[in-house]
This record gives structure tokens, C-alpha cells and sequence, in this order.
């Protein structure tokens, strides 16, 4: 019976990834294309579940690193000539090589909204705790300020539209549906690697930083290295979320990613649960549904104004750090808990008995 | 030519000034509150912005100015409290993320509470002050930046009368020192607590309802100063009320200053200007300007 917790665990996985394979089958297109979303939001709280879920970094800013991922990846496929067919006037120094297909840039936006988040982790580690949060906060707001400054290389407030997406190598499938394969395979690659991440030394060392730095340092772990290595690795998860939105939606805006978009990515991160990736799921489902709901609750009549669903879901917010400060995982954990122990105890109790009586009169 | 320039530029200076008081009341209120319960406080921006749509509707129920000025300041003062009365306290002892987001539900709430009840169009807010310049030699000062200046500063001096001369105030220093100690002494640190909260909320909405008049009263109106004012406070140091007051005004006249005179920065790029700064300081002095360096004990 030990193995029935991995068996649980094995099963609910293959649940879960059956679960996301079938829904082309039966989701018409305006459906898959928010499911689409879903892959790119689990991607982007996958990383900021590294900085905040595990290292216990607060970051309010970032949706701006999936903007430079977007970002990165609209030039990139643009290319020179083709910015340069919008009248833009890039640098010459610029690498941007001229045109490339859009798989092929979900890696390289991730290297570069890395490197973004490496530099700019690098100094935040001399702020503790709140003021990271701040400075990632201004960050998210200088961002798009930014983008329509340069805007010889972005497009400035117009904004830059991309080659329409299209199914690649002839195959036999609509292209939402290939964008949406394409997205969740991404996605299932990023939690691989993310798992990985944080079953491996970094994990165990962020983990410990995050529950007794002092201990942690004691025990010989660099606090800043694996901090500022969690901001990188994070930072590049947003990048490769941001590249596979811009192919997504075929057109980038620095208002695509305003400073609400990072506040609500925090927020559904908490919603859905730190620190496991079902929560990092749950998130992303929220991230992309919850909004829509909030503005039609199911359960009050009436037509809302546009802002009402801030304020459920300002107030939802509030309430489940109230009632669930783990999150939705943490409310099920508890609730399913003492279920499981009692499926366990039941058929196992008289195994793990006679087991254990066996050993003893053995010895 | 030169003369002419010269005055341009204690005009600029002035004018910088009277934001920086701006940024300066909110950032004294984020200070007021990191120091008695250690929590930065996210809504503060949206806080003011929200009372500052109070004194509006007041105002628009027939109140003239002044009036419905005090009255904001005494319901800022009642919402702050009981803020943290309620939805604060509950929060004291849970770990720094849990206050964190509580605040950003907040921000959210007031935000959307706002465009809610009283709709996202922006709206003009009237200005107490006329619409004058003084000529003094050649510089011409708008006498709309004097009375913004003076009403910030007048609050953060009454504040601060109120800190070292009376033994109400004296209390809530004791509290935001020790509160341990100050609960053996007789303070009523919850009380201390809620206190600190509610003149907060009156400085931000002192903060809201001066800078209503210059960028129009809607619910983002508070957004951009809450980051000036996070890099003023950081910029003085966090847990110095001295430090926020210089670093917002220090803020204010460099900002205006450089969007006036450096061509590449222009206006556009002045918030990411902040930011830079913010950072330069933290990497030189991450304590800020007056701040106390965090001293860890192992």
C-alpha cells in the first residue's frame, strides 16, 4: 500500500492531461483560443510560483516580463525588413535577423526575458521582501512607458501587427487547434522542467532560504546566487508565456500589458494555491475565467458596469486570504485530507497490520 | 536670455515642489504605517483616490469647499481605522505575503468600488486655490503650486505636533518602537494601531484632494503618484517620517526638473526615471537617505 499515494498521484495526473487533450474535441474554436490562454497563463504563474510560491519573493510586476517575451518574440518574427515595412527604424546593433517562424522564438523570448529578470534581480536582492515587491511594481508600471518611448523599435502605442499565425509543416489541423497545441505542449515542457526545478538543488535550497534564511545560510546555501537565479529562472518562464501570447493573439501593444494584468497574475496565483503546480492550474483557470465571470456573477441578476468584477474579485481576494490562505489546493488539501487517510486506513488497515505483526513476530 | 531662463527654472522648481509635497503626504502615510505594523500598505494610493471621489460627491450634494474638505479628512479618518480594525488585524501575525495581498484585494476593491459608484469617465475637481500667478521679479509662480505646498506641509507639521507634543502621540511611537513594552506601560497598542491607520488615510486623502485638481479626479488618478510616493519613502528610508517628507520633495523638483531639461528623458519617461533612481539609491544605500540599516541578529 505505500504505493497507493503515487498511484493517486499518477492517476490524477493522467486525468488532468487526458482532461486538456480532449477538450479540442469538444470546445468549439472561441472556446479552444481561451483555453489557449489558460496554457499561457499556467506557463507565466509556473514562473512566478518559482519566485513567490517557493523562494518567497513577492513580485507585483510580472506580466511585464511575459511583455518583453512578447515583445521579443514580435521583432523577432517580424524581422528587420519586415519592422522596417512599418516605417520603424531599429538600431543597427539590434540582432533581429529577418523573419523567423514563431515556434522557434518561444526559446529565445524565454533567454531574453531571462536575462531581463537576471539584471534586474541582481539589484532587487538588496531590497527584502516588501520592497522587491515595490520595485517589481514600478517596473511593471515603467514598462509599457518605456516601450512607447523607443517606439522606433516597438511601434510605440499602435503597437506592432504580426504575420497571422497558420499551421506549420502541411499538417491536417485548423490553426487554432494547432495554437493550442502548441501552447499546451509548451506548457507540459515548462512544468516538467519546472518540477525538476524545484525537486532539484535549487528548489531545496530556495525553499530553505524562504522558511530560515539564517539557517539556510548557515548551512552553507548563497542566498543571493539562488535568488537571483529563481528571478532569472521565473522571469524566463513569463518570456516564453509572453512569446506564445504574441503568436496567439498576432499583435503586440504596450497597454497589452498593463500593471492590473501583473497585480491579477499575483492574485490568481494566491487564489489558486502556491507552491504546487495543481494550484499553478487552478490559477491560470482563474486568471482567465474568473474576470469574465466576476462581470456576470451567476447568482445576482442584473447587468454589472465594466468595473464591478473588480471589486468581486478584489473582494474574493480578501476573503479567501481570510478563509484559505493556502489557496484553493490548500481549501481541497484539507478538505480531502482526512477523506484519503480514512480510504487509506480502511481496506489498508488490516495489510499494513498483519504486515507490521508479521515483522515482529519475526524478530 | 539667461535671466529669462534662470526664472524658468525656479519656476520649475517651484512647481516641483508642490508635487513633491504630494508625494510626500502619501509617502509620510506608507511610512506612518510600515513603521507601527510593518506592513506597506498597497491601497494607500487607492485609498486617497477613493476619498478623494468622497469630498467630490460631496461637493457635489451642495458642500463648498472647505466644508467638505474637513468632513473627508474625519471619514478618511473613520475608514482607515476601521480598515484595520477589521481586515488588517486579522492579518498581524500571518506571514508578510498574506498583508501584501490583503492590501492588493484592497486596491482592487477601492478601484473598481470607485468606477463602480461613481463611473471611470474622468471627472474636473475644483481647486480652492484662484487661478493666479505672482510675478516676483521675473519668475511667475502659480499661486495654485503655493497652496498646494502649503496645505501638504501645514498636514505633515500638524502631524508632527501632534507625534512629539502630545502623549497620544507619544503612545504611538512608543508602540511602533516596542510594542511589547508599550502594552506593559498601559498603551492600548491595538488602538495605537488603528489610530495610525486612520491618519494614513487622512494624509492620503489630503494627498487625493490636492492633486485632484491638476490630473482630474478618475480611479487610476492615484496609480503613478502611489509609485512616486513609494520611491520617495523608500528614498528617504522606510521607517523615517523625515525622510519621506525630503525624499518626496527632493522627488518632486528633481523629476520635474529633469523631464524639463533633459531632452532624452522628456516627460514621457519620467516614472521610469523614479524607478532608476530608486534602484541607484538602494544599491549605494539600501537603508535610504535616513533611514536605520536593518541590523540581523544570528
Amino acid at each position: 500500500m505505500r504505493y497507493a499515494g503515487l498511484a493517486l498521484k499518477l492517476a490524477l495526473l493522467a486525468f488532468v492531461v487526458g482532461l486538456i487533450a480532449l477538450v479540442p474535441r469538444f470546445a468549439s474554436e472561441f472556446r479552444l483560443s481561451q483555453f489557449t490562454f489558460v496554457a499561457v497563463y499556467f506557463i507565466a504563474l509556473a514562473g512566478l510560483n518559482v519566485l513567490t510560491g517557493v523562494s518567497g519573493q513577492i513580485s507585483l510586476g510580472h506580466f511585464a516580463f511575459v511583455g518583453v517575451g512578447a515583445y521579443t518574440a514580435a521583432l523577432l518574427m517580424l524581422g528587420r525588413s519586415g519592422l522596417e515595412s512599418y516605417g520603424l527604424d531599429p538600431p543597427g546593433w539590434l540582432p533581429l535577423g529577418d523573419g523567423m517562424r514563431g515556434v522557434f522564438t518561444i526559446p529565445l523570448a524565454g533567454l531574453v526575458a531571462g536575462a531581463f529578470g537576471y539584471a534586474f534581480g541582481l539589484p532587487a536582492q538588496r531590497l527584502a521582501g516588501v520592497s522587491l515587491a515595490l520595485a517589481t511594481f514600478a517596473f511593471a508600471v515603467s514598462l509599457p512607458l518605456v516601450a512607447k518611448r523607443f517606439d522606433d523599435v516597438t511601434g510605440g502605442g499602435g503597437g506592432l501587427a504580426l504575420p497571422l499565425p497558420e499551421t506549420p509543416f502541411g499538417w491536417d489541423v485548423s490553426t487554432r487547434h494547432w495554437l493550442y497545441y502548441e501552447a499546451w505542449v509548451t506548457a507540459g515542457v515548462i512544468a516538467v522542467i519546472a518540477w525538476l526545478f524545484l525537486r532539484g538543488r535549487a528548489g531545496r535550497a530556495l525553499a530553505a532560504l524562504r522558511d530560515g534564511e539564517i539557517a539556510a545560510v548557515s548551512a552553507g546555501v548563497n542566498p543571493t546566487t539562488y535568488k537571483t537565479f529563481a528571478f532569472g529562472v521565473s522571469a524566463a518562464f513569463a518570456g516564453v508565456a509572453g512569446a506564445i501570447f504574441a503568436i496567439e493573439v498576432a499583435y503586440v501593444n504596450p497597454d497589452t500589458f498593463p500593471l492590473s494584468q501583473s497585480i491579477l497574475m499575483l492574485a490568481s496565483l494566491v487564489l489558486g494555491g502556491m507552491g504546487s503546480l495543481y494550484g499553478v492550474l487552478l490559477g491560470a483557470l482563474i486568471m482567465q475565467f474568473l474576470p469574465v465571470y466576476a462581470q456576470t456573477p451567476p447568482l445576482l441578476h442584473g447587468s454589472f458596469s465594466k468595473e464591478s468584477p473588480a471589486v468581486v474579485f478584489g473582494v474574493i481576494l480578501i476573503v479567501i486570504m481570510f478563509v484559505a490562505p493556502d489557496g484553493l489546493v490548500g481549501l481541497l488539501r484539507r478538505v480531502l485530507r482526512p477523506m484519503m487517510v480514512r480510504l487509506r486506513r480502511h481496506p489498508a488497515a488490516t495489510d499494513e497490520t498483519t504486515f507490521g505483526t508479521s515483522r515482529r513476530a519475526e524478530t | 536670455m539667461l535671466a529669462f531662463q534662470s526664472a524658468e527654472f525656479v519656476q520649475q522648481i517651484v512647481s516641483g515642489l508642490a508635487t513633491g509635497s504630494i508625494f510626500a503626504s502619501l509617502a509620510l502615510a506608507l511610512v506612518l504605517i510600515y513603521r507601527s505594523t510593518n506592513v506597506v500598505n498597497f491601497a494607500q494610493g487607492e485609498m486617497a483616490m477613493f476619498t478623494t471621489y468622497v469630498a467630490w460627491a460631496l461637493m457635489d450634494r451642495g458642500l463648498s469647499y472647505w466644508p467638505a474638505f474637513v468632513l473627508t479628512l474625519l471619514i478618511a479618518f473613520a475608514g482607515g481605522a476601521t480598515l484595520e480594525r477589521t481586515i488588517i488585524r486579522p492579518f498581524e501575525r500571518k506571514p508578510p505575503l498574506a498583508i501584501v495581498i490583503v492590501t492588493i484585494g484592497l486596491l482592487i476593491t477601492f478601484n473598481g468600488a470607485a468606477g463602480w459608484i461613481w463611473g471611470a469617465e474622468v471627472k474636473p475637481f475644483d481647486s480652492p486655490f484662484p487661478n493666479t500667478t505672482w510675478e516676483i521679479g521675473d519668475v511667475a509662480i502659480s499661486s495654485q503650486d503655493v497652496g498646494v505646498f502649503c496645505v501638504c506641509i501645514m498636514t505633515v507639521l500638524a502631524l508632527w505636533a501632534f507625534f512629539n507634543l502630545t502623549s497620544l502621540g507619544l503612545a504611538m511611537r512608543a508602540t511602533a518602537i516596542n510594542p511589547t513594552a508599550s502594552r506593559l506601560v498601559g498603551v492600548r497598542v491595538g488602538w495605537m494601531l488603528a489610530l495610525g491607520w486612520g491618519l494614513a488615510a487622512v494624509l492620503g486623502a489630503v494627498a487625493g484632494m490636492m492633486a485632484a485638481p491638476t490630473v482630474f479626479l478618475d480611479p487610476n488618478m492615484m496609480l503613478v503618484v502611489l509609485i512616486y510616493a513609494f520611491a520617495a519613502a523608500v528614498l528617504g528610508g522606510i521607517d523615517s517620517p523625515v525622510g519621506a517628507v525630503v525624499g518626496g520633495l527632493t522627488l518632486g523638483v528633481v523629476l520635474n526638473l529633469i523631464g524639463r531639461y533633459v531632452e532624452f528623458i522628456g516627460p514621457e519617461l519620467r516614472l521610469p526615471t523614479a524607478l532608476l533612481i530608486l534602484l541607484a539609491v538602494l544599491l549605494i544605500r539600501p537603508q535610504g537617505l535616513f533611514g536605520h540599516a536593518v541590523v540581523r541578529r544570528v
